[in-house]
C-alpha cells in the first residue's frame, strides 16, 4: 500500500510496504512533495518530507524514484542560489513567486542555458572514471570540467561532439563500456549523503588565507582542513563566515546558509555581487553558489542542506579547484536532527539530541579533504562550520562534539562582543593544530620570522591575561615598569591588530606580508621600550612619545599597497625613542 | 452537506482524538459542535491511519466522549483581510470583538503564511526615527527588522513599546502610510487596556489593528494570535504598500503556551520542557519580518518578551536572539535608578542598523559615534568594576574621567522624558558632548578627521 497512512509535521509513515529502499528519493501526494525514506520495519515505512505538509491527506499516492536523495551537478552552479534540496530559488521567484510554494520541481541545472564547450579527448582514448573529457567556462573565473562519472570504470571514446555551444543536458561524447555505449552529457547526479571518491588523501600543508588577522597569525585556517566558529548571539558569527567568504583564498566558496535569517542570505547575495574580489579582479559572485534553507522554510530540508552543500563542494574539488564551504549553522542542522528524532519518538541522549549526533557531526567534518582527485589534480574541501551554543554554553552537547573533529577552533567571545572588539574571536581559548603543519608554507611564502614573531605576539598576550587578574583587583598604576609595557603593548595588540574594521577599505583584508610587517613594528617598539627600562628610564616617558598610539592607528594611516612606508615608522620608533 | 462525525475517542488537555475519520487534510481546521449548540474550532496536529488528533482553540472543558459533533472545513485556518482591519479589535483567532461586526473581507489569507524566498526579499536599509537617543544613535531600528525588546517583569517596555509608536516617523514620506499591527498574547486586562488608551491618545488608534489574547483566554489561541496579526500584516505591507509596526507582546506567554501544548501531545521535550522545534516555531513568526521585492511596504517587528528571572541564557530570550536581528534589552539596575528607558546598552544591539545609517540616511559620523560611545562605555564598566574594589579615589586619573562619563552618559543620554522626542542631529551632537568629557587620546575607533571637526576642545 504505497498510500499515506500517518503524519506527524514533516514526518509521514505508511503502512505494509516493501518497495522502498533506505534513503530513496520518493514524491509525496497529489502536490509531489519530495521526500526520503529514513526508516523501514515490518509495519511501516518512514519517510521525512523536505516541504511542508499541510493540506496533505491520508491515502495520499507516495510515488518511488528508485534513487537516493541526489543532486544534479552541471555547470551553471556558481554565482546561483539554491533551496536545502538544490533547487534554484531564483528560478522559483520567476514560476512561483515570491513566497516559495510547495512541490516545486525545477532542476538544480538550467537545461536552456548555453555554454561554450572544448572537448578535451578524442574518438579512442580511453578514459577512467574522473578524468575530464569536456571544458567550458562557466563563470568569468570557474571553468567547468565534464568529468566520467566516478562510479564508471575504464572506458572507450568512440564519438566525440564538434566544440561548440551546448546545453547541459547535450550529448559531448559517446563511450563504450562493459559492451554498451553510453552518451555523457556537462551533467551528473550524485547521492548527497555519499561522499564522491578520490585518489588519494594528501597531507595539510597550506593555509586558508584570509586576511583576517586574528585568523591568519594567532589561529590559521587550513586548505582542507576543518574550522569550528562556536559563538552566541551577538558575537558575530555570521560576520566573520562573511569576512571569510569574501576574501579567502579559495577558488569556489559554498556558503550554506542553514536555518539562518532571510535578511542575511539577502546581503550576501547584493554584498557578493558588488564586492570584487582582490585576487581575480571579479565579482565574488562569480566564485560563489549559495544554498539556503532560511530558518522558516522547511526543517528536514535544513538536514538535507548541509550534504547539497558538501556535494557540490566536492564535485568542484574534484575539478581540481580548492573550496571552502562555510556552513552556518550547523547548531540548525543538529537541531532540525533532533526535531525529526523527536517525531520519529527515538530515544534522546543529551538535551533531546539523539544519540547519532556526534556520527553525524563527524561524518560531515570528514568530508573535508586536501587530496589527489581521481584525475589526479590537487583538489581541496575546507568546512567551516559556525556553532551557536545555547546560552554560549560552550559544553552543550553541539559545541562539544564538534570540537572532537575540528582541528581550529575560533572561540567568539561575548565580552569582546559587548565591548565592540571586532572580530570577537578571543585569542586565549581559540586554537589552531595546524600551524606547525604550516612552517615550511611561511617559510617560503611569508618570512623565515613569521612563526617567531607570532610566539612573541602570544606570549606578550599570555603574559597580559595573567598582569589583567592583577590590574583587575589593584589597578595599573602599582605595577612595576616593565609589566605597564606588557600591559600597553598588549594593547596596541589587541585594538592595533587583532582588532580589524570590516567596513574599512584597506583594513577588511590585510595580506600576510602586511600582519608581518605589522607585527615587526609592535615588537620593535616593545623591545626597544624595554631596552629603555632596563637602562633606567620610566614607562610614563616612553607612553608620553605617543608612539603607541601611532602604532595602533597604522592599520588605517599605512595602505595595503604601501608596505614601504613600515620602514619609516621603524625609523620614528628608533629616532623618537633614543631622543629621550 | 459535509460529513459530521459525532463523538471523540480520547481528551487530553487541548487535544482530542477521532477515529473513523476519512478525507481529511493536515493542519485543517474543523469545527466542533456542542450538544448546547455551542461550536468551537479545531486544527489537525496529527494523523494516524484513520485517527485523526485535534488541537481544540477555545479548550476542552465541557466536551465529552459522547456530546460533540465535529465537521472538517477541508482548508487550513484562514482570517479575513481587508484594509477595514485598521482600527479594529480581533480575539486571538481573528474574530471582532469591538461589537462593530465582521469584516468585509477583499480575500481571506491562511494564517500559517509561507516562507519568503530569500531572493525574493530587498535587504533592509532606510531607518525608522524613534526620537529615543539609546535607539536611534546605538541600536537603530530599521525598515523590515525584527528588533525585539528583552525586558523583565516591572520594567517599562510597555511605555518603552507606547513611545515608539507615538513617536515612529515613517509617516512622514509621502503617499506611505504607517499602520501599527498589535498582538497580544496572555497579556493582563489592564495591560492591554494600557495600550488601547495610549494609542487613543496619540491619536494613533485609526492605524492599529489589534489582536487580543488576554491572560485567562485559552492558550491554544495563543499560538495562534501572532500568526494572525502576521497575517494581517503581510496583507498590509506586501499587497496594500503600507509601513507596518508589528508590536508583539509578551513571546514568554506564547512560549509557555507552547510548551503546554507540546507537553499534552506527549512530545519529547528540549531544553527546560521547552519542545525541540521552539526555534523553529519562533523563527516561523520572526522570518515574517522583512520587505519584498515589487512592494514599497515593509513589516517590521518589535516582539516584546520578558526574560524569566531576567536571565538572557534563559531558552526563549537565547532562541529568539538567534533569529532576530539584534535585541534591545532592559537594565533591572539602571531602571531602578530611575532612568528611562533604562537599556543595557553593552548588550543591546542591532544588526542591520550598519546598512542604515550613514551620510546617506543619518549622518555620516553616526556608525563611528556608536562604535565609540560602546566601546568607551565597555570602559566605564571596568573603571566600575576596579572601583568597588579598590574604591573611587585610589582610581587613576583617566579611569576617573571614565567614571564621570559613564554617569553623565546615563543621565543625560540614556535618560529621557516619556514625551520626549529628540531629533537624530541632536542625539549625536549630544553624543559628542559626552565623548568630548574623554581626553582626545581615548577616542581609538575615530579616525583624526572626525575627531577635528566634531571634538570639543
Amino acid at each position: 500500500m504505497n498510500t499515506v497512512y500517518a503524519i506527524n509535521g514533516p514526518v509521514i509513515k505508511l503502512q505494509r510496504t516493501r518497495e522502498f529502499a533506505m534513503r530513496e528519493m520518493v514524491y509525496v501526494g497529489e502536490k509531489k512533495l519530495i521526500g526520503e525514506v529514513i526508516g523501514i520495519n515490518d509495519e511501516f515505512t518512514i519517510i521525512q518530507v523536505y516541504e511542508n505538509t499541510a493540506g496533505l491527506k491520508i491515502g495520499e499516492k507516495v510515488e518511488g524514484t528508485g534513487a537516493p536523495m541526489s543532486v544534479t551537478l552541471g555547470p551553471g552552479i556558481i554565482s546561483d542560489i539554491f533551496d536545502g534540496i538544490a533547487r534554484p530559488l531564483k528560478k522559483m521567484v520567476e514560476t512561483d513567486g515570491c513566497f516559495v510554494t510547495e512541490g516545486s520541481s525545477i532542476s538544480t541545472v538550467d537545461f536552456s542555458k548555453e555554454f561554450d564547450v572544448t572537448v578535451t579527448v578524442k574518438t579512442g582514448d580511453i578514459l577512467s572514471a574522473g578524468m575530464v573529457f569536456a571544458t567550458c567556462p562557466e563563470s568569468p573565473v570557474i571553468v567547468n570540467k565534464a568529468m566520467i562519472p566516478p562510479t564508471m570504470e575504464k572506458c572507450e571514446v568512440v564519438w566525440t561532439a564538434e566544440n561548440g555551444s551546448y546545453h547541459p543536458n547535450d550529448t559531448i561524447i559517446r563511450v563504450k563500456y562493459h559492451g554498451e555505449e553510453i552518451a555523457l552529457d556537462l551533467c551528473q547526479r550524485w547521492p548527497i549523503r555519499t561522499p564522491r571518491p578520490v585518489k588519494n588523501r594528501i597531507p595539510i600543508n597550506t593555509p586558508l588565507l584570509t586576511g583576517q588577522r586574528v585568523l591568519d597569525t594567532i589561529a590559521p585556517i587550513a586548505k582542507g582542513g576543518t574550522a569550528a566558529i562556536p559563538g552566541g548571539f551577538g558575537t558575530g558569527k555570521t560576520m566573520t563566515q562573511h569576512q571569510i567568504a569574501k576574501w579567502c583564498d579559495a577558488d569556489i566558496i559554498v556558503y550554506i546558509g542553514c536555518g539562518e535569517r532571510g535578511n542575511e542570505m539577502t546581503q550576501v547575495l547584493e554584498e557578493f555581487s558588488e564586492l570584487i574580489d582582490p585576487k581575480s579582479g571579479k565579482h565574488l559572485t562569480d566564485r560563489t553558489v549559495l544554498i539556503a534553507n532560511t530558518s522558516n522554510m522547511p526543517v528536514a530540508a535544513r538536514e538535507a542542506s548541509i550534504y547539497t552543500g558538501i556535494t557540490i563542494a566536492e564535485y568542484y574539488r574534484d575539478m581540481g579547484y580548492d573550496i571552502a564551504i562555510m556552513a552556518d549553522s550547523t547548531s540548525r542542522w543538529a537541531e532540525a536532527l533532533r526535531e525529526i528524532s523527536g517525531r520519529l519518538e527515538e530515544m534522546p541522549a543529551e538535551e533531546g539530541f539523539p544519540a547519532y549526533l556526534p556520527s553525524r557531526l563527524s561524518e560531515f567534518y570528514e568530508r573535508a579533504a586536501n587530496a589527489v582527485t581521481l584525475s589526479g589534480e590537487r583538489g581541496s574541501v575546507t568546512i567551516i562550520g559556525a556553532v551557536s551554543p545555547q546560552g554560549s554554553d560552550f559544553s552543550e552537547p553541539v559545541t562539544q562534539n564538534t570540537k572532537r573533529f575540528v582541528r581550529c577552533f575560533l572561540a567568539l567571545d561575548k565580552s569582546l562582543a559587548y565591548a565592540r572588539h571586532y572580530p570577537a574571536i578571543n585569542w586565549i581559548t581559540s586554537y589552531s593544530e595546524y600551524v606547525d603543519d604550516f612552517e615550511d608554507y611561511y617559510r617560503e611564502n611569508v618570512g623565515e620570522d613569521f612563526l617567531i614573531c607570532r610566539r612573541e605576539i602570544n606570549n606578550l598576550l599570555l603574559e597580559e591575561n595573567k598582569l589583567m587578574e592583577i590590574v583587575k583587583l589593584i589597578g595599573a598604576d602599582v605595577l612595576p615598569d616593565d609589566q605597564k609595557l606588557v600591559i600597553e603593548s598588549a594593547k596596541v595588540i589587541r585594538v592595533g591588530f587583532l582588532q580589524q574594521n570590516a567596513f574599512h577599505k584597506d583594513d577588511t583584508y590585510v595580506p600576510l606580508s602586511k600582519q608581518l610587517l605589522m607585527m615587526k613594528a609592535i615588537l620593535k617598539l616593545h623591545k626597544k621600550s624595554l631596552e629603555l627600562i632596563g637602562s633606567g628610564r620610566t614607562f610614563r616617558e616612553i607612553s608620553a612619545t605617543g608612539l603607541f598610539e601611532k602604532l595602533i592607528k597604522m592599520k588605517y594611516d599605512i595602505p595595503n599597497d604601501k608596505p614601504e612606508m613600515f620602514a619609516a615608522y621603524e625609523r620614528e620608533i628608533e629616532e623618537t625613542l633614543s631622543n629621550i | 452537506m459535509k460529513i459530521q462525525y459525532s463523538g471523540l475517542t480520547d481528551i487530553n488537555g487541548p487535544l482530542v482524538c477521532l477515529e473513523g475519520v476519512s478525507g481529511v487534510a493536515y493542519d485543517e481546521i474543523a469545527s466542533l459542535q456542542l450538544a448546547d449548540g455551542s461550536k468551537r474550532l479545531g486544527r489537525v496536529v496529527q494523523m494516524d491511519g484513520d485517527k485523526v488528533i485535534l488541537q481544540v482553540f477555545e479548550g476542552t472543558s465541557g466536551l465529552s466522549l459522547e456530546n460533540t459533533r465535529t465537521e472538517f472545513h477541508g482548508r487550513p485556518l484562514e482570517i479575513p483581510l481587508s484594509t477595514e482591519m485598521l482600527g479594529r479589535v480581533f480575539n486571538g483567532v481573528g474574530k471582532p470583538v469591538d461589537g462593530l461586526g465582521p469584516v468585509f473581507a477583499e480575500k481571506t489569507g491562511d494564517i500559517n503564511g509561507r516562507a519568503l524566498n530569500p531572493v525574493a526579499r530587498t535587504y533592509p536599509r532606510n531607518y525608522i526615527h524613534t526620537g529615543i537617543s539609546s535607539i536611534d544613535c546605538l541600536m537603530t531600528l530599521i525598515r523590515g527588522q525584527k528588533l525585539p525588546i528583552f525586558s523583565g517583569s516591572g520594567l517599562s517596555h510597555n511605555k518603552l513599546a507606547v513611545q515608539i509608536v507615538k513617536q515612529a516617523k515613517i509617516a512622514e514620506e509621502k503617499g506611505q502610510e504607517f499602520a501599527v499591527v498589535f498582538a497580544a498574547m496572555g497579556v493582563q486586562n489592564d495591560v492591554a487596556d494600557y495600550f488601547r488608551r495610549s494609542f487613543e491618545q496619540a491619536g494613533a488608534s485609526e492605524r492599529v489593528v489589534m489582536f487580543l489574547n488576554l491572560s485567562n483566554d485559552p492558550i491554544i489561541e495563543r499560538i495562534l494570535t501572532p500568526r494572525c496579526a502576521l497575517t494581517a500584516a503581510e496583507y498590509l505591507a506586501y499587497e496594500k504598500n503600507m509601513h507596518i509596526l508589528v508590536i508583539m507582546t509578551d513571546i514568554t506567554s506564547y512560549c509557555e503556551a507552547l510548551r503546554e501544548f507540546s507537553s499534552s501531545k506527549g512530545e519529547i521535550p528540549g531544553r527546560k520542557g521547552y519542545p525541540g522545534y521552539l526555534y523553529s516555531d519562533l523563527a516561523s513568526m520572526y522570518e515574517r519580518a522583512g520587505v519584498i521585492e515589487g512592494s514599497t511596504g515593509s513589516v517590521t517587528q518589535i516582539p516584546i518578551l520578558t526574560m524569566p528571572n531576567d536571565d538572557i541564557t534563559h531558552p526563549i530570550p537565547d532562541l529568539t536572539a538567534y533569529i532576530t536581528e539584534g535585541q534591545i534589552v532592559f537594565d533591572r539596575e539602571l531602571d531602578s535608578t530611575g532612568i528611562y528607558p533604562g537599556l543595557s546598552v553593552l548588550l543591546s544591539l542591532s544588526r542591520l542598523m550598519k546598512d542604515g545609517i550613514g551620510a546617506e540616511y543619518t549622518r555620516a559620523d553616526h556608525s563611528d559615534v556608536a562604535n565609540q560611545l560602546f566601546a568607551s562605555y565597555a570602559k566605564v564598566q571596568d573603571a566600575r568594576s576596579l572601583a568597588s574594589v579598590i574604591g573611587e579615589d585610589e582610581l587613576s586619573s583617566i579611569d576617573k574621567c571614565y567614571m564621570k562619563f559613564g554617569s553623565e552618559f546615563e543621565k543625560r543620554f540614556l535618560n529621557q522624558g516619556f514625551d520626549e522626542n529628540r531629533s537624530m542631529d541632536d542625539t549625536l551632537e549630544l553624543a559628542w558632548d559626552l565623548l568630548s568629557m574623554l581626553p582626545e587620546s581615548e577616542l581609538d575607533r575615530m579616525n583624526s578627521e572626525l575627531i577635528k571637526k566634531h571634538y570639543r576642545n
